[in-house]
């Protein structure tokens, strides 16, 4: 099969047909969700073509837009680390799509789920796009279109639900002018927005002072979209409030494209040598990362809200990925990458859990847990998986990429980091051992939400199989991800790490 | 004053980031979110721009004329602007609907006080 047009048709196709879901909506409302879920499996078809392409021609592959050249057209540049991320978009947002059918329903009235579904596939529209191009302009168009979607989508929620998304707006806007203002002075030194051509001539550029305040503005726009711990306040809210299928579609993801686009500029827009060495950026990093682990875990020890308890998490996962990038060493940063694809599922996995039991339990506090496990226990079961995951133990994926990070800490002498990982990893065990702890051993219902007597117990799980299916491939992924971890780090990772670190 | 557009855009901004952290009402802080992106949008119009230089035609058919880039002024910068008005187009409305539904919910625009309705 031709895979040469996949990079164009992976933004293209779902960016069409959220059109065609909002036409389709105002006739017939049940034909959305199956719309954006053959898309989404188009996608995950062409997330694979690239991945395969890469992979046989073993480096970066150029697609030109419009077949103007670089660096007057748009470039769609995909290597090993892109088409990676693209394909855990891809399957994600797959297994959300599918996930949210029941509970939509129930959280969304039925007159509102056209633009619903429109939103959502253009959510992920932007996250391809923002994930695939190679022209840093182009990268700020999706990116706005990735959090118009999400600002539009999290109104949609429950009570404080638009206040919230109001406040991210304003977070949000203040990151992507900060992003817009940086490449405006990278355009005003070189003259050129295309990432592969940037790099060669901002080279010459590296002791210029508008270069530094351009690094600067661009770190600073990308920290506020990945949530990272100074600027993270906006995440909590508007993710918790949010409807359940979009938390889980936007938790796992947009922070993660985030980083994916963090480490672009870092090794790939500019010389890792630069970002190392020549300007404190890594340490920087590093230091607020590792205040925001801390941070983060015991914020999420104090809460009762089963959504903005994951939610403090992903902050805390933010931290640890980038404390990998600051390590600044091979194996730091196969950590970080591997860390960014395994965080993406286990986040998915935990937060489609907690959509599904908000859903059926109406609530989502932790305290009214008790009893969980009679009345679901594939769910719980999926919900241990996740939290075995997050915590690092093997064979779950989480383990090997948190292993990865501990030997970047300790190659690069960096022991505050390694404290921290170690400290960050126990909290997180006490963390889940709370939720578990309600919903596995306090038999005894006080809460109001008896079962009724006689009434049988259900043959597997309280919930229907299409929310039932995703989270328990999800699960599966997670053990597959971790079992295969060696081959993933192997073909893919190794080559996505920068020429001039691989040596260490 | 040589270079007062970098000024005027700095001052912009500050004006604007004022507005969106320190006022208590949403609509003041779309304000401030709106001066915000203006500014940024009126730095990139600046920076394309040349002292005596025209738009980027040019009027001649003659093949062997010379065309001196310093002529014309950089239409780049203001294309590019073109889909960042847009942006923020995009970003007032979708600012404008959620405090539609905010004032619906809440009777209210002030922060505080929708802060104080949500601790209920």
């Amino acid at each position: 099969m031709n895979t040469e047009h996949f990079p164009a048709l992976i933004v293209v196709v779902p960016l069409l047909l959220s059109f065609v879901v909002f036409a389709v909506g105002l006739v017939r409302r049940s034909l959305c969700l199956p719309i954006v879920i053959l898309t989404l499996l188009a996608c995950l078809g062409f997330a694979i073509g690239i991945l395969q392409s890469v992979l046989t021609k073993g480096g970066t592959v150029r697609y030109y837009l419009g077949a103007w050249d670089p660096p007057w057209g748009i470039e769609y540049a995909v290597d090993h680390l892109n088409a990676l991320v693209l394909l855990s978009i891809a399957v994600v947002s797959l297994l959300v799509a599918i996930h949210s059918r029941s509970v939509t329903a129930k959280e969304i009235p039925a007159s509102k789920h056209g633009p619903f579904y429109t939103l959502l596939l253009l959510q992920v529209t932007g996250l391809f796009g923002m994930t695939i191009t190679g022209d840093v302009f182009n990268l700020y168009v999706l990116l706005e279109i990735a959090s118009f979607s999400a600002y539009a989508i999290i109104g949609m929620g429950e009570g404080g639900a638009p206040f919230a998304a109001f406040r991210y707006m304003i977070f949000g806007t203040i990151g992507a002018c900060a992003y817009l203002l940086g490449i405006g002075y990278l355009y005003i030194l070189t003259g050129s927005l295309n990432m592969a051509d940037l790099r060669q001539l901002l080279v010459p550029l590296y002791e210029s002072r508008v270069l530094l305040v351009g690094f600067a503005f661009i770190m600073v726009g990308i920290a506020i979209k990945m949530a990272l711990f100074p600027v993270h306040t906006w995440l909590p809210d508007s993710y918790t409030l949010a409807p359940s299928a979009v938390s889980a579609l936007l938790a796992p993801l947009f922070t993660k494209v985030g980083v994916y686009v963090l480490l672009r500029f870092l090794f790939t827009v500019f010389d890792p040598s630069f970002s190392s060495q020549m300007f404190p950026v890594l340490k920087v990093l590093g230091g607020v990362a590792t205040i925001g682990i801390i941070f983060a875990s015991i914020m999420a020890l104090a809460q009762t809200d089963l959504k903005r308890m994951l939610c403090y998490l992903i902050v805390a996962e933010i931290g640890y990925i980038v404390v990998g990038v600051a390590c600044a060493n091979r194996v730091g940063l196969i950590g970080a990458i591997l860390h960014t694809v395994n965080d993406i599922f286990m986040m998915a996995c935990l937060f489609t859990v907690a959509g599904s039991i908000t859903a059926y339990r109406g609530s989502r506090n932790i305290e009214l847990f008790r009893g969980l496990h009679r009345t679901m226990p594939v769910t719980l079961a999926v919900f241990v998986a996740g939290a075995l995951s997050v915590v690092g133990v093997p064979p779950f994926c989480g383990f090997f990429s948190k292993w990865y990070l501990v030997l970047g800490t300790i190659h690069a002498g960096q022991w505050v980091y390694l404290g921290v990982l170690l400290a960050g990893s126990l909290l997180n065990a006490v963390l889940f051992f709370r939720v578990l702890e309600k919903a596995y051993f306090e038999l005894r219902d006080e809460s109001g939400h008896a079962e009724p007597h006689g009434r049988k117990r259900p043959l597997i799980d309280r919930i229907p199989l299409t929310e039932l299916g995703p989270m328990v491939v999800l699960a599966l992924l997670l053990i597959f991800l971790g079992l295969f971890s060696n081959n993933i780090i192997g073909d893919v990772i190794e080559h996505a790490i920068p020429q001039t670190m691989r040596i260490h | 004053m040589g270079q007062f557009n970098y000024w005027v855009y700095v001052v912009l901004i500050i004006v604007g980031l004022y507005g969106m952290m320190a006022k208590n009402n949403l609509m003041k802080k779309l304000i401030g979110m709106n001066i915000f992106q203006w500014a940024i949008i009126l730095f990139y119009i600046s920076i394309g721009a040349k002292k005596g230089g025209t738009i980027p035609i040019i009027a001649t058919t003659n093949p062997s004329a010379t065309v001196r880039a310093i002529d014309y002024i950089n239409p780049l910068p203001h294309v590019l602007m073109l889909t960042a008005i847009v942006v923020g187009v995009a970003t007032t409305g979708i600012a404008l609907t959620l405090l539609i539904i905010i004032y619906r919910r809440f009777r209210t625009l002030e922060e505080d006080r929708i802060i104080k309705a949500l601790r209920k």
